[in-house]
């Protein structure tokens, strides 16, 4: 089941490459589109047939490199299945969005169904070298995506995420035989692994270990002073391919974290938690702040990524605070982390798509060149609004939900940090109205480059399409989170039973 | 003395190597010049042949042939089979630009007598054979370096010889001190004998036994031939250059670490070791800004080597070594010669610029050097890949967790100049530099794509048969 969910996508790909060169795009587009959907509808599937609070399911095991103790291992638990459903519904709103690119779509559409193998394989990867191939394979798709259709800086940005992003993937792969050799039998297996706590009492060995996992995965979450691959990358990737970038691929850093370094070195993650305290609320701060400065959309939006992402490291670190916090505070931060994870993915994936409508209209993502766009297209408006407040944590959409709980779990453990997050979402508050403000009220302006088009259409059907079923699941699990919250929490739970070893 | 054990059968693939190369310079005397590929088809009947009788050889136990000089275990056999494969892979890249040639005999011929060179160097446990496997593998890639006889292939053959014969000279120094000083000659026996043995004089001979080795294999400090030879001569020669001969080399450098240099009083790892990140770092900082490809292949392969130095460094600290090391070199050898086949396949283009547009025009020809050129960086889930995983792992294991980490800093680094070659591929413009190409090599170049990724994916049973002890 898994292995079919993981590779489907693969070899629709490839069936694209046996059509003949000359179809008409359409048919390239409508059968990405098919492929996509039939994956979601598989993940529901799976998501259907999961028992909440049962561990692993749906494992599959089979012999793959045995002499070098590596094995093909899959399956899922509360912390993955949340990730895959989001990877296969960002790829299907994706899909439907670039029903109007016609740059070489049959290259595209193979490139983002590869993409999505590497993301669900990622996802349900449990070995440590096969969570590797897929990471590393991310890369190399994503890199493609960036040059090949991105914007005119596209090859600088995307080199430079190349080079920063594989510097990470191999400190990660350090680590990761660092951690073969600690176990005995060597092994590369993550439940294994986690099962033996091969460092238990090896504190430098741990902590040297720890250190290239944490730069290996930071590097791609990716948290202060890691992060600067990613305004480039974001602002030259074409709007699909940001969106997958940071709704999906940024959280295999923050998947990572709770799926290897805190189950497989507890004691390693206990000691320098407060390290990652810090990298988190530094995160926090530093990109809300830099997000305040920016004039241009894009890149705005991708340093409040940054911001994001601060608040799961936060609140991972938080969560292996000592005993005198109480486990439902605990656990209440590590299952924040998780709900941020998908939230995230909704919303910012939401928010490049439209800076996506935004750039096909204008060609540029400058707000200074916008004005008064709320009078001639409502519903961009409207969908821009309602991504940007739900971006900024107000109730009722799903990032209250997780800062919620984020900040609840870590204010007992670490009060002062806490506190100085919070004033991340004052500071995302202030940037994103003052972005609604200038793009969408006032006397109408547009950009006036020559060859841009005077008028500025509203949303098209497959705009709509793409956009508005993440924003109402935003808003569903805003309102009614249980459905998420049961799969998370037992999850959490045991992550937060393997740190206390 | 053991009873010898002279059975020449024990020797069938280089014994077959050795006829067809006999019989095929007879051959190509008579042969009209327009059915001279018939000594290239007998090349290669005797290169599958040899494959088939290395792999019997191979489920055999462990034995020696001739004495003790010549081991007959899983290392002579991985290396058989890697050079007999590679050899394969360069006789099909040559076979379209040598039809017709005046001299397509003998070069199938010198093609041959390298590789056999090449298997006797892998396979030897003797010094004084281990010299003579070194000129066999050396004089006949002096000639193939020069055979264009044009004035760069000459520069090549020229500068290729002279660093050759020098560190040749060297290296027989080496192995007279390696004798007075252990007075023997054969591995076992010598490294009994060099456990007390003055440490100056094993020194002496070590260093002298190095620069041969080193020689062949292309690494630092007697890499400075590489970059000139490999661009002066023509494409499948350079293939040839960049891997039959380190396999050899290489092989016997593990063995000669093994069984000479493990109990000696010379800190063999640690001086293995630094040769090792001198040769990944210097190769990756050379091929940095590099225009003319096989100049750019030239410098990867010196870093290459690096890697593969990094399991030679730690053969009796880590039981992983042994596996690295062949599988690393089964790797490389593919991966390489597909990224050498590519370059054959476009005799016309010769600059990075040149390969502009190539995705547009030949987007099977782009996917074979992009995940040829990404497996030399080592990307799942290419054999490379799986090659570096075990190499680092065996340095970890073996205490010299530096190494690893100074490897994976190169991995990074060598991702800048694979990259500067596969953007303009994959970009839109198109160049003049594709318009001709080379069928044949075409077909080599996606083999040996084909070939990387699956012995990437299909690594486990191939390391499981790696696992065999080397010869007592």
């Amino acid at each position: 089941m898994l292995t079919a969910l993981v590779f489907a996508p693969t070899a629709v790909a490839l069936l694209l490459f046996a059509l003949p060169r000359r179809t008409a795009p359409t048919v390239f587009w409508a059968v990405w589109v098919t492929a996509s959907a039939v994956e979601l509808a598989l993940v529901i599937a799976v998501w259907v047939g999961y028992e909440p609070g049962g561990g692993m399911q749906f494992e599959e095991r089979a012999r793959w490199i045995p002499g070098a103790g590596v094995g093909y291992h899959v399956g899922v638990d509360g912390l993955s299945l949340p990730l895959l459903a989001l990877t296969c519904l960002l790829f299907l709103a994706c899909a439907v969005h670039s029903l109007r690119e016609n740059r070489r779509i049959r290259e595209f559409a193979a490139l983002f169904l590869f993409l999505q193998t590497t993301c669900l394989g990622l996802f349900v990867a449990l070995d440590l070298i096969l969570f590797f191939v897929f990471f590393d394979l991310s890369i190399v798709a994503m890199y493609f995506v960036i040059a090949g259709w991105g914007h005119r800086q596209a090859a600088r940005a995307a080199l430079k995420f190349f080079l920063y992003t594989f510097i990470g993937s191999l400190a990660l792969l350090l680590g990761f035989i660092g951690l073969y050799l600690a176990a005995s039998p060597h092994t590369f297996d993550i439940v294994e692994l986690t099962e033996q706590n091969p460092l238990a009492g090896r504190s430098v060995y741990g902590a040297l270990v720890l250190l290239a996992v944490v730069v290996g995965l930071a590097v791609k979450t990716p948290t202060v002073p890691f992060h600067t691959w990613l305004p480039p990358a974001h602002v030259e990737a074409p709007a699909a391919g940001s969106a997958i970038l940071a709704g999906v691929l940024l959280k295999m850093g923050t998947y990572g974290f709770v799926r290897i370094a805190m189950p497989i070195l507890p004691e390693a993650w206990r000691r320098y938690a407060l390290v990652l305290v810090v990298i988190g609320v530094v995160s926090v701060l530093h990109g809300a702040l830099v997000a305040l400065a920016q004039t241009d959309f894009k890149r705005m939006v991708a340093y409040t990524s940054v911001n994001h992402m601060g608040y799961i490291v936060l609140a991972l670190g938080a969560a292996a605070a000592t005993a005198d916090s109480s486990e439902q505070a605990r656990s209440l931060a590590v299952t924040g982390a998780v709900t941020q994870m998908v939230s995230h993915g909704l919303l910012t994936g939401a928010l490049f798509l439209l800076a996506g409508v935004l750039h096909e209209r204008g060609r540029t993502y400058d707000m200074g060149a916008y004005s008064g766009l709320a009078a001639v297209a409502p519903a961009f408006a409207a969908m821009t609004g309602v991504a940007a407040f739900a971006s900024l944590g107000l109730p009722g959409f799903s990032g209250f939900i997780a800062e919620f709980q984020i900040f609840t779990g870590s204010l007992g453990p670490q009060p002062l940090a806490t506190a100085l997050s919070v004033l991340g979402i004052l500071l995302t508050a202030g940037l994103f109205l003052r972005a609604l403000r200038q793009v969408f009220t006032g006397p109408l302006r547009l950009p006036d480059a020559p060859g841009t088009p005077r008028a500025f259409p509203d949303m098209r059907v497959h705009e709509s399409v793409s956009v508005v079923p993440l924003l109402v699941l935003a808003v569903v699990l805003g309102v009614a989170p249980r459905f998420l919250l049961d799969v998370v929490e037992p999850a959490s739970r045991s992550v937060l039973e393997l740190l206390a070893r | 003395m053991t009873e010898m054990n002279e059975n020449p059968l024990d020797l069938l693939p280089e014994v077959l190597l050795a006829a067809s190369a006999v019989l095929g310079l007879l051959l190509g005397s008579w042969l009209p010049r327009a059915r001279q590929w018939a000594v290239g088809l007998l090349a290669v009947l005797a290169c599958v042949a040899g494959i088939v009788a290395a792999a019997v050889a191979a489920v055999e136990p462990a034995t020696t042939a001739f004495g003790e000089a010549f081991a007959v275990d899983t290392v002579t056999g991985a290396s058989r089979i890697v050079v007999l494969g590679g050899t394969l892979l360069v006789l099909g890249v040559s076979f379209g630009p040598l039809r017709g040639d005046p001299r397509e005999s003998e070069f199938y011929v010198l093609v041959q007598l390298a590789a056999l060179g090449a298997l006797m160097m892998a396979g030897t446990q003797d010094l004084l054979l281990f010299a003579a496997a070194y000129l066999l593998a050396s004089i006949p890639a002096y000639t193939l370096a020069g055979f264009r006889k044009d004035g760069p292939g000459t520069e090549a053959a020229l500068k290729y010889y002279v660093v050759g014969a020098l560190l040749g000279v060297l290296l027989l120094a080496g192995v007279t001190v390696l004798y007075a000083a252990g007075r023997a000659t054969l591995y076992p026996m010598l490294g009994d004998a060099l456990r007390d043995a003055p440490e100056p004089l094993i020194a002496v001979g070590a260093i002298g036994l190095l620069a041969g080795v080193l020689f062949k294999a292309g690494g630092v400090p007697a890499h400075f031939w590489v970059p000139d030879a490999v661009q002066g001569s023509s494409a499948p020669v350079a293939a040839l250059l960049t891997t039959l001969p380190k396999i050899g080399a290489l092989a016997a450098l593990f063995r000669v670490g093994d069984a000479v240099f493990a109990g000696s009083p010379l800190p063999w790892p640690a001086l293995i070791a630094v040769l090792a990140a001198a040769s990944m770092t210097l190769g990756n900082l050379g091929a940095f800004f590099q225009q003319d490809v096989k100049r750019l292949l030239a410098y990867s392969t010196i870093s290459q080597v690096g890697y593969l130095l990094m399991p030679v460094a730690v053969v009796d600290r880590s039981d992983l070594a042994q596996q690295a090391l062949l599988y690393y070199l089964a790797a490389y050898t593919v991966t390489n010669l597909g990224a050498f086949a590519v370059v054959c396949a476009l005799p016309q283009a010769h600059t990075l610029d040149d390969y502009r547009g190539l995705a547009k025009d030949r987007p099977l020809l782009a996917a074979s050097l992009v995940v040829c050129l990404l497996g030399l960086v080592g990307t799942p889930p290419t054999a490379v890949f799986l090659g570096k995983l075990q190499a680092f792992a065996a340095v970890f294991d073996g205490g010299y967790a530096w190494l690893a980490v100074l490897a994976a800093v190169n991995t990074v680094a060598s991702l800048f100049y694979y990259l500067r070659w596969i953007v303009p591929a994959v970009s839109r413009d198109a160049s003049p530099g594709l318009a001709e190409e080379d069928r044949t090599a075409r077909v080599v170049a996606y083999t040996a794509t084909v070939v990387s990724v699956g012995l990437g994916l299909a690594g486990g049973p191939v390391l499981d048969a790696l696992a065999g002890p080397m010869s007592p």
